[in-house]
């Protein structure tokens, strides 16, 4: 064993597409990343990078038919779960690995009450009687501290507010004691100082439970606030990834960058000119440029006719190297 | 204030009322904007932030007349607006404008671009036919789009050129005011600073003031001069963008500044987590409505006091609450009763009709 923590995931050249009118657009191109045991790892990205596709993809949630994996190794606890049984990835989806999701009105179902859903997960998962189920309910409820839990499990999604709504999908998730949790903008919907709450309360469950988690967002902020690493997508790409201290103090990436630069902090002078990253993110449909950031900064890339690769430039800190995206 | 407002908001109200039973009686009234006063200088850029249900979106519809208010009055430069009908609000709302959060939603899609910019002009029956497509090819270039956008349809552009369209629909007839509702919310963070830089050129090319609602601090700071916090249908706290940021007094504005996450993993600075949600503007507490959230122990003392903003420095009103100031700031109130701000609608001479 060396001193570095072993990856209970590996994301290895991932590949998925979707049909479209125009043709098979790559919304995940080739993405590799780890997932060390115990640490969060976040992808970052802005709307239409891939970074929600790339975490669907490795519980295998797509949307049918529209959605396919062409290529690349998923392995979980080294089991390959690309091309695990419908049956396997059923028991390993909602049980080892837990998915909270953005939305969480859309994520309950409304008909139901919280406790026939939040029981409904530990019928599924573990052969216990519906009383004991019940239980495990309410005792999931109290770890993701609602108060009075044995009221709130005879209540439906709409009586409760979105911290409590994300809270009772947060218990769902984790109802079986996953050894992984992929949270897809787990607070997006959320005010601010819910957005506090439920980020504190996740990663008091991660270090109480021991878990590893995912955690995807369009929020710098809440990368530096809670990651161990990060993953910097762009255009279905990854551009960057290193470890949240090595990111945001040495960013390589013109990529990574630009983003950080066209934040205001508190600390940015008031109506001061922000930096800005001009155009928008390239169309997947064209591939008429081997970068695709060279692409959105109109850059003709006639040097680089080959997609650029990657080169590790210190320990666990990986860039693409475009010519002139890269920018040591 | 030095300068004459361009807007003055005067104790309003805005109160929708619930209605319920079989005879669908009214039962009671969301109480989505409560007792606000404000001023804005023109040039200036009041924020207005605080969280979802807080009333900052009814408060700036109500500004512009889109809402009707309940009580209190609303002056536009010297013209009292707040009962005006919509025939004599027409001519006046040249002069302000609004720019909504989801563009896709406040533009036609079945106009064309040069449509959507042309009607104000057509509306208020400005310029000939070749004027107005000067105008609006004008207006595009400002706002940095294409002339060729002019053709095109909104759904065929992306969100932050969506905004664009919007804000050059609002700037067309050039308004004194704009109220901007969460202008960059919907827009990834590389578009977000493209159009905040926009806005900031724009009010220094035009004069414009702006009312600016979001939900984001760091968004609000960076583009105001002053900050006011809202809180369940009241402004708790009003100051510089610099002093609410640097010396916030009311304790929801400070839990705000702490919750905002900071994007420099070396600075773990210590969060204030608040319990529980906002409380419903339907049964607001008799009290203090932060105090009750926290349970705070001076909660019962707030009930029938009067927490209207006090001038607890220079430019910086904080509500007089004491559940929500430190000891020295509500001792410094409670003991400089005479301090008491009066009334805007009084301290400012204005031309009654």
């Amino acid at each position: 064993m060396t001193d570095v923590p072993e990856n209970i995931l590996v994301v290895d050249k991932l590949i998925t597409s979707f049909e479209s009118d125009r043709g098979l657009l790559r919304a995940v191109d080739q993405v590799s990343f780890s997932v060390p045991e115990g640490k969060t790892v976040g992808i970052v990205g802005e709307s239409g990078c891939g970074k929600s596709v790339t975490a669907m993809s490795i519980v295998r949630l797509l949307p049918q038919p529209a959605g396919k994996i062409l290529g690349g190794q998923v392995l979980f606890k080294g089991r390959d779960l690309l091309h695990a049984s419908d049956v396997m990835i059923r028991k390993v989806r909602g049980g080892e690995i837990g998915v909270i999701f953005q939305e969480p009105m859309s994520a309950l179902n409304p008909v139901h009450r919280i406790g026939r859903q939040v029981a409904e997960v530990f019928r599924l998962h573990k052969k216990i009687s519906k009383r004991d189920a019940w239980d495990a309910a309410t005792e999931m409820l109290k770890l993701v501290r609602i108060p009075a839990p044995e009221k709130r499990m005879l209540d439906y999604p709409h009586h409760l507010s979105g911290g409590m709504r994300q809270r009772i999908v947060i218990a769902l998730a984790l109802a079986c004691r996953p050894s992984l949790v992929i949270a897809d903008e787990p607070t997006t919907a959320l005010d601010v100082t819910v957005q506090a709450q439920i980020l504190d309360l996740m990663a008091r469950l991660q270090s109480e439970l021991k878990m590893s988690m995912i955690l995807i967002t369009h929020d710098l902020g809440v990368i530096a606030e809670t990651c161990d690493e990060v993953v910097v997508m762009y255009a279905g790409r990854v551009v960057e990834r290193a470890s949240a201290a090595e990111l945001f103090a040495h960013p390589l990436h013109a990529y990574t960058r630009g983003l950080l630069q066209s934040i205001p902090t508190l600390a940015t002078p008031s109506k001061s000119i922000l930096r800005t990253i001009p155009g928008m993110v390239a169309s997947l449909a064209d591939h008429t440029h081997a970068c695709r950031f060279c692409q959105r900064m109109g850059r003709s890339s006639a040097d680089a006719r080959d997609r650029p690769g990657y080169a590790e430039v210190s320990p666990r800190h990986w860039v693409e190297t475009c010519p002139v995206c890269y920018q040591p | 204030m030095s300068a004459f407002p361009v807007l003055s908001v005067s104790q309003l109200r805005v109160h929708f009322p619930v209605h319920g039973g079989v005879m669908l009686r009214q039962t009671g009234a969301v109480r989505a904007v409560d007792d606000v006063s404000l001023d804005i200088a023109p040039g200036e850029t009041l924020g207005l932030v605080g969280e979802s249900g807080c009333g900052k979106s009814t408060l700036g519809k109500a500004v512009v007349r889109l809402l009707k208010p309940t009580s209190g009055t609303i002056h536009f430069e010297n013209t009292d607006i707040t009962r005006a009908s919509q025939r004599a609000l027409r001519p006046l709302r040249r002069d302000f404008q609004m720019i909504f959060q989801d563009p896709a939603e406040s533009l036609d899609p079945r106009m064309s671009v040069r449509s959507i910019l042309e009607e104000p002009f057509i509306i208020h029956g400005l310029g000939s036919r070749t004027e107005r497509i000067q105008w609006v090819d004008g207006l595009l270039d400002r706002v940095g789009l294409p002339a060729a956008a002019a053709e095109r349809y909104s759904f065929e552009f992306s969100g932050g050129q969506r905004q664009r369209i919007g804000i050059a629909r609002a700037l067309a007839l050039k308004p004194k005011l704009i109220v901007c509702d969460e202008p960059v919310s919907a827009l990834d963070v590389s578009i977000q600073s493209q159009i905040l830089n926009l806005l900031v050129e724009l009010q220094q090319d035009f004069g414009l003031s702006y009312l600016f609602i979001a939900h984001d601090l760091s968004v609000v700071k960076h583009v105001s001069d002053r900050v006011a916090v809202m809180y369940l249908g009241k402004i708790v706290e009003v100051a510089t963008a610099e002093m609410i940021y640097r010396d916030p007094r009311h304790a929801y504005t400070k839990a705000l500044l702490s919750a905002i996450p900071t994007p420099d993993p070396q600075a773990r600075r210590e969060k204030i987590l608040l319990e529980g949600d906002v409380p419903s503007p339907m049964d607001p507490p008799a009290g203090s409505a932060f105090g009750h959230r926290m349970g705070h122990p001076r909660y019962e003392e707030s009930i029938g006091m009067d927490l209207a903003l006090r001038e607890i420095a220079p430019g910086h009103q904080v509500a007089a609450d004491p559940c929500c100031l430190t000891e020295n700031d509500w001792a410094s109130l409670a003991g400089d009763s005479a301090r008491a701000l009066p009334r805007s609608a009084d301290s400012i001479p204005r031309v009654m009709p």
